[in-house]
């Protein structure tokens, strides 16, 4: 086992893909000689060459598309897009194309695509780097989502998307990059459940992505108070695995779920939704969420804090649905 | 006042349930008796109408005190049963008149079962008394409904809360809340369900500090009594559970999640199997005389949360599936917390199991409740160094201990039940 | 056949191509003179964008085009897809939202897909085909396929962001990507010099860096002769092509619209370029095509627009119990 970083992870899943499957390659704005934006490419163009590792020109919504086109064409093209925010540009692609075809067509046509993306805050990138919109896109039936959270993760999740005949989108977290964990091998894993990460019994804490690492963070303050908190990771933000959760809110009858999306129509507000639905005679508190402040997110270091989840803010919460916000 | 266990020598009338000129049928709930343990649930024997009630509540009586009188009469099933089988055949309900079964037509006697009325109840103004359908709607009309919302705002209670408070028979309205914004939570309901013995005991009855320190006193003379009349021995052995939590966790992956066993449950049930091979553990000694007990009623001790003692039943212990002993556990448990045990459940164990595991204590050398000979002790199931085959491994071990009354059995006899235990727990799909 | 073999067809053959075209640009129109009763009737609903007038362009183009090649079109695309040979009961079960429709009644009118004929579908966002097109020709390219990807676009779309970007990648990247621009001067209701400072489309084109010509769109025998030098052209390896087709349409952007737009005047005058008159009365002056045969033909698609409305009208609903399916492939392992 070595320590790697949630970078080399990723680098290495693209890696391995590209050996294995001929009809595998990467593209998107500078992930060749450059490296990609963050450095996930690095060193892949020397081995594969500028045809499978491919520079595109700064047209996200064409080369998004050319992802589409080329997945019907046959191939196994994994779009690299700088940055959620950056996605957008691409929106009608993905979500009037990608995410339509199949069904539109009757069944005729998969689109096996993925798409990976950098979303998150906490680099002091302000506001048209930083945001966390993944949850839009899970909005969206004939998506899968994927949000890895830790090395084992970024590692594993590339080859099942790649061999899933949906569009997958990649939401890697950008405050992850450097992170590193120890990492048994390359195996797959799952890219259909949520994983618990921590097992509790007095609150369920609902993570993912950047979060993970809050919620992990507060369930260990809490435990020194004698609070008992379970962590899910949703690793699957569409579909949602209601079950894993379900489960996890009925043995702990509290939720507390922390999104770095703003809660105003969000993901958190849907998980939220279904645990009232179908768990609300085992709650024994309303479900509260810790999400961040409905402001773009800001520059300075003071600022983009307090506008995030902090561990600070679930310890609070789960105290608050405990009853001992008193303390 | 009933006797509600072995050790009771008088009880406190802490309600009555019914009022003079009630109509109570035999086993009917009639009154709470606190006997400084818990609260009891009394039911009466006998059919026929309360006349007057002679114990006001509040009042301490011993043992054998009358508490109320009841102006019995035949019971109509009973008597008709009698007469059916004595007199001629079609002629029954003449010949038992106006106390037996009321005669009705096939469309009113349904329409009383399906409103869960006593025909027996009902006055009858039809021909010949006849209970009509008038008589059967105005009778449901009486029938109290669902108690009104307490005036005032609805109770902020959660979910969780509100199903548990209908489970557990506790009137929300009455509960404190210390949920977020003071709402009632779950916690509070169990809370109150265990404390409801305290409520009880409100307007002029035993304070809950009194309850505790009479039940403190109680033990107190038992346990004296124990040590005092009782030879003890003691043995224990050390158990290795691995087989037993393995087939355990498999077993559990099958049943589903409120149905999950417990370790304790294997460890009850091989504590009352055991007993076959050593059965002059399980009786009574009384007036110096040891009875043999036909059964197997296994008493647990169960520590109750304001302090204090109580070790009720589970009847028939060696004959439960381990899902049954499982479930009886659960609500013997929420009961003896809750107050309400009933009466045989506190006078019947003819051997008592004490599982301080929970604490995490390694063992427990026990005193016997008289006038049993025998209890049986479960320490804290823990990972420890274990010998196997020359080698030192790691395993689930258990230390078994029992203290028995050596005017009854010797060492000998002691030693071939813990070995009947250490046995079975090897065995578990066999418990 | 190539351009050079057109060229030295024999007579016969010559007669027997151009009886093919107008056969092709008489199914179309015929065809959707009937879903405009059909629409009236309420037998067919949503949007139905008609194609009326510009039926040389997809009757000349498809002619260049080989079953290998890929198609992308746009909402007004009954003709590419009748032209591309997806059967006409299929076509028109669509437009019932039928089972047995082609894309079994999920797409309707402006979404008709075929794996067998590779039509990639009519995309009912204006430019939103052009990335697909050259997602599939980068496709074919990595895999040294010798195929053409047909892209059909208005010039509606050459205004949208996502022209730009596609013409400069295709160009860029040198990939067998036709672009076939229709332009029939309106886009819905706006003209095409109230929306383009330069309306020479091709010229625009031209500054990406691919190679672009304007083609009459009336004439369905200049639309297949300058298609079929383009594909060849692509096929050869040397990038993308850039096809502006003059056309017009005569009926509204969609069934009804209150037509303010244009004078009824300027429609008139493009009706006296009709395609189909300027086929017909060309074969005959030729001899290649007499009244009987002209009658055969008009009662030969007659009877195939009869057939398609009653298999169409006879065919069975998808059941309801169906409707969540094909959101998410039903199979994981998709190695197609």
């Amino acid at each position: 086992m070595a320590d790697t970083t949630y970078r080399e992870a990723i680098r290495e899943a693209i890696r391995e893909a590209m050996r294995r499957d001929e009809r595998v390659f990467l593209m998107g704005e500078d992930v060749g000689p450059y490296g990609g934006a963050f450095g996930v490419s690095l060193g892949l163009l020397e081995e594969f060459g500028p045809e499978r590792i491919r520079d595109t020109p700064l047209s996200e919504s064409a080369f998004v598309g050319a992802g589409i086109g080329a997945a019907l064409g046959g191939m196994r093209p994994i779009v690299e897009v700088m940055t959620v925010n950056f996605s957008l540009l691409a929106l009608d692609q993905i979500i009037n194309n990608a995410a339509t075809l199949l069904h539109m067509s009757g069944g005729q046509f998969a689109v096996p695509l993925v798409i990976r993306m950098t979303t998150g805050a906490g680099r002091q990138l302000a506001a048209q780097h930083s945001h966390s919109l993944e949850g839009w896109y899970a909005h969206i039936p004939g998506l899968r989502i994927l949000a890895p959270a830790t090395v084992a993760d970024a590692r594993g999740m590339l080859w099942p998307a790649l061999r899933c005949p949906d569009p997958v989108l990649i939401f890697e977290y950008g405050g992850l990059y450097n992170a590193s964990g120890e990492l048994d091998g390359g195996a797959a894993v799952d890219i259909d459940t949520a994983a618990v990460r921590r097992p509790g019994s007095d609150v369920t804490i609902i993570g993912y992505g950047g979060t993970l690492s809050t919620s992990l963070t507060a369930a260990d303050r809490l435990a020194d108070d004698g609070i008992d908190a379970e962590v899910v990771d949703l690793r699957t933000l569409r579909p949602l695995d209601d079950a894993t959760l379900l489960d996890s809110v009925r043995r702990t009858h509290r939720a507390v779920i922390v999104d770095e999306g703003w809660r105003s129509g969000s993901l958190s507000a849907e998980i939220s939704a279904r645990i009232t639905e179908q768990a609300f005679y085992d709650l024994d508190a309303p479900v509260a969420r810790v999400c961040s402040a409905e402001v773009p997110i800001p520059y300075a270091r003071h600022m983009e804090q307090a506008a995030l989840p902090q561990p600070a803010g679930v310890v609070a919460a789960v105290r608050a649905a405990l009853g001992r916000s008193d303390g | 006042m009933p006797s509600l266990g072995a050790d009771m020598e008088s009880g406190v009338l802490l309600e009555w349930l019914v009022h003079p000129g009630d109509r109570v049928r035999k086993g009917d709930i009639v009154a709470v008796v606190d006997t400084a343990k818990a609260a009891v649930e009394v039911e009466c024997f006998d059919t026929g109408v309360i006349e007057r009630l002679l114990v006001e509540p509040g009042t301490r009586v011993p043992v054998g005190t009358a508490l109320a009188m009841i102006a019995t009469v035949p019971d109509p099933a009973l008597h008709q049963a009698r007469v059916t089988g004595a007199g001629p055949a079609g002629e029954p309900a003449q010949a038992a008149g106006r106390t037996a079964v009321p005669v009705t037509s096939p469309l009113v006697r349904q329409l009383a079962a399906e409103r869960h009325i006593d025909l027996g109840s009902v006055p009858g103004t039809g021909p010949g008394g006849r209970v009509t359908r008038a008589d059967l709607q105005a009778a449901a009309r009486v029938v109290p409904e669902a108690p009104p919302v307490p005036d005032g705002a609805r109770v902020r209670a959660s979910p969780l809360a509100r199903r548990l408070a209908t489970e557990l028979g506790v009137d929300l309205g009455t509960v404190a809340g210390h949920g977020p914004g003071d709402t009632v939570d779950a916690e509070d309901v169990r809370r109150a369900a265990a404390e409801r013995l305290d409520r009880r005991s409100t307007a002029g009855l035993p304070s809950t500090a009194d309850r505790a320190s009479a039940m403190r006193t109680q033990i107190a003379s038992l346990m004296a009594r124990s040590k005092r009349e009782i030879p003890h021995y003691y043995l224990t052995e050390t158990v290795d559970l691995a087989a037993a939590m393995t087939w355990l966790r498999a077993r559990n992956r099958e049943l589903p999640v409120p149905g999950r066993l417990v370790p304790a449950a294997l460890l009850l049930k091989a504590a009352a199997l055991a007993i076959r091979a050593v059965p002059d553990l399980n009786g009574f000694v009384v007036d110096g005389q040891f009875t043999r007990a036909e059964a197997v009623h296994l008493g647990v001790a169960i520590s109750l949360r304001g302090g204090g003692l109580v070790a009720p039943a589970i009847h028939d212990a060696d004959r439960l599936a381990l899902t049954e002993l499982m479930a009886k556990l659960k609500d013997l448990v929420l009961r003896t917390r809750a107050g309400r045990l009933r009466r045989a459940e506190l006078s019947d164990p003819t051997i008592t199991v004490s599982n301080l595991g929970e604490q995490g204590v390694e063992s427990i050398l026990g005193v016997i409740y008289p006038p049993q000979v025998a209890l049986v002790g479960f320490g804290t199931v823990s990972d420890r160094p274990w010998a196997i085959d020359g080698l030192l491994g790691v395993r689930p071990l258990v230390t078994v201990s029992l203290a028995a009354d050596h005017r009854v059995t010797d060492g000998a006899s002691g030693a071939r039940y813990l070995l009947a235990i250490r046995q079975l727990l090897q065995r578990p799909e066999e418990l | 056949m190539t351009t050079a073999d057109l060229a030295a067809a024999a007579p016969t053959d010559r007669a027997e191509h151009h009886y093919e075209l107008l056969r092709q640009m008489l199914r179309i129109r015929r065809f959707e003179e009937r879903c405009v009763q059909l629409y009236s009737a309420t037998k067919i609903r949503g949007f139905l964008h008609l194609y009326i007038g510009e039926e040389a362009v997809a009757a000349g183009a498809m002619a260049a085009l080989t079953p290998a090649d890929a198609i992308v079109s746009t909402y007004r695309e009954h003709g590419h897809a009748l032209a591309r040979g997806i059967a006409m009961h299929s076509v028109m079960a669509e437009m019932y939202g039928k089972a047995t429709g082609c894309s079994r009644g999920r797409g309707g009118s402006m979404h008709l897909f075929d794996a067998a004929t590779r039509f990639y579908g009519g995309n009912a966002i204006v430019g939103g085909g052009l990335p697909l097109a050259v997602g599939l020709a980068l496709a074919d390219q990595m895999a040294d396929r010798p195929v053409v990807t047909a892209c059909f676009f208005g010039d509606g779309a050459v205004a949208e962001g996502e022209f730009h970007e596609c013409l400069n990648l295709a160009a860029l990247w040198h990939l067998p990507v036709l672009f076939c621009c229709e332009n029939n001067l309106y886009a819905m209701g706006t003209r095409i010099d109230r929306a383009h400072a330069v309306t020479n489309l091709a010229a625009r084109a031209a500054a990406y860096g691919l190679s672009a010509v304007d083609v009459d769109g009336m004439d369905v025998l200049a639309v297949e002769t300058q298609t079929r030098a383009a594909a060849e052209f692509v096929r050869a390896g040397h990038g993308p092509y850039f096809l502006e087709f003059r056309t017009y349409r005569y009926r509204a952007h969609s069934m009804y619209d209150p037509d303010r737009y244009r004078e009824k005047a300027e429609i008139a005058q493009w009706q006296q370029h009709d395609p189909i008159d300027a086929l017909v009365r060309r074969m005959r002056g030729d001899a290649e095509l007499d009244d009987d045969a002209l009658a055969r033909l008009d009662a030969e698609i007659a009877a195939e627009i009869d057939a398609a409305v009653q298999a169409a009208e006879e065919a069975p609903l998808e059941p309801i119990e169906d409707l969540t399916r094909f959101v998410y492939a039903e199979s994981r392992s998709h190695d197609g």
